[in-house]
């Protein structure tokens, strides 16, 4: 019997480790599993890769982390964002490494690394300081940047709907970098603001199947 | 007098060349103007870098939905026939050439076209590209909405970049508060200028070397 559902947010990421690389869901506040995050932040895993579109923002999330020291390293597009402060901070003090990846290439990078593949050749980037040292290969006459493939250990997610087998749906833009980050990573794991019984979600609109998803665990109300 | 088009009678300008029918990303700050005056004797569907298609304008307030949101990550409505995807499906389209047309700010463009909108080299904060390069890369066609001068009068349509580039040589047509121009194979090309302003005025708010069509239009200013 499959049943990937935990009771708590603590079993859910439980076992995660120092050092871990993280791949954390969202688009600026849209998206973001903040619970587990915050469980994380319980937990106590600390010198972690994070791997996130923005750098958080206040004092929640992404940004607690940052401010509690936990993060040596985030890989991201735009760590700039309105109240991303503890970031700002810690980056100004030296405190955290940034490696910057522009927006599609940090999906796909995650992409190449779920689908099995070493990595991919694009044109995003290739005539600007990010390519500065790398390889560049001409492919149809356009200059191209190799990026590899960007692997997580951990993926925490946030959906709207899953059943005991880890089937996924999402709701709205909060779907962003879910789905890439469930392939992604060797233990994924989501939180979901409802559990449904097997056969309820629709088979034609399953988004993310359970085959990517190791845990789930609810928040919130049912 | 020189009359400078307003923020508004710019964007209108923009959206005048946008054809019907086209999938549109809009840029951050000033060319999401285009969307609130485009008029409804065209059907354009605007796309959203963190997974949306048919992307209306902000809700009533007090409507919206926190999740569903644009790449400023202001409150944004999803109009009959839009539809959700994930990150990676969303740069599928931006960077393999499905977007019709993009409208990106600027801070410096070339005369060969190289776009330059991420950052200053006086910049004191963490750098933070976003989609910027992806989509000056992969869209079929790149518009640039902007002031001619910087606030403080330095001119934005230069030789070459100083600042870094987003993409090399990927600027289709340049708006600004006083001009339109190509870019052409012999630098910038002066389609239609501001009321009441010379050739002479124009290429002294320029360091590019301009050429000027045969038939220079007057932009409207309402």
């Amino acid at each position: 019997m499959i049943d990937k559902r935990v009771a708590t947010l603590a079993d859910a990421v439980a076992g995660i480790s120092d050092g871990a690389t993280v791949l954390i869901g969202g688009f600026g506040d849209s998206g973001v599993p903040v619970e587990l995050v915050h469980a994380l932040l319980d937990q106590g895993a600390r010198d972690l890769t994070v791997v996130t579109n923005n750098a958080g923002s206040g004092e929640r999330d992404v940004a607690a982390l940052i401010r509690e020291r936990r993060v040596r390293k985030i890989v991201c597009s735009y760590p700039r964002s309105a109240g991303s402060i503890w970031f700002e901070t810690l980056w100004r003090a030296g405190e955290i490494e940034l490696e910057l990846v522009p927006q599609g290439t940090l999906s796909e990078r995650m992409r190449a690394a779920g689908a099995g593949l070493g990595g991919f050749f694009t044109p995003t980037g290739a005539d600007t300081l990010l390519a500065e040292g790398r390889e560049i290969r001409v492919i149809g006459g356009r200059r191209h940047v190799f990026e590899a493939p960007l692997p997580g250990d951990v993926a925490l997610i946030k959906a709207h709907r899953a059943d005991r087998w880890g089937n996924l749906v999402y709701r709205t833009a909060a779907r962003n970098f879910g789905p890439t980050m469930a392939t992604a990573a060797a233990l994924t794991v989501v939180q979901v603001d409802q559990f449904v019984e097997l056969g309820e979600l629709d088979p034609e609109a399953v988004v993310t199947p359970g085959i990517f998803v190791d845990r789930v665990v609810r928040v919130g109300a049912p | 007098m020189i009359t400078p088009l307003s923020d508004v009678a710019l964007a209108r300008r923009v959206a005048a060349d946008i054809p019907d029918g086209s999938y549109v990303n809009l840029g951050i700050g000033l060319p999401t103007l285009v969307a609130d005056v485009a008029g409804p004797d065209k059907e354009i569907v605007y796309h959203s870098e963190n997974g949306i298609l048919g992307m209306g304008p902000a809700p009533a307030p007090g409507t919206g939905d926190p999740e569903l949101i644009n790449a400023g990550k202001q409150p944004v409505t999803l109009l009959p026939g839009g539809c959700f995807f994930h990150h990676t499906d969303a740069f599928v389209m931006m960077r393999g050439g499905h977007i019709d047309v993009t409208v990106l700010g600027a801070f410096q463009v070339s005369e060969r076209g190289d776009l330059a909108n991420w950052m200053t080299d006086v910049d004191m904060h963490p750098p933070a590209v976003g989609g910027a390069m992806d989509l000056a890369v992969g869209a079929r066609r790149v518009l640039v909405m902007t002031t001619h001068v910087t606030r403080d009068g330095r001119p934005k349509l230069l030789p070459a970049c100083t600042y870094p580039l987003t993409a090399a040589a990927v600027v289709d047509r340049v708006y600004t508060d006083l001009a339109v121009l190509d870019v052409t194979p012999g630098g910038f090309l002066v389609r239609e200028m501001a009321a009441g302003l010379t050739a002479g005025e124009l290429q002294e708010r320029t360091a590019a070397r301009l050429s000027f069509a045969g038939d220079v239009g007057v932009l409207a200013t309402a």
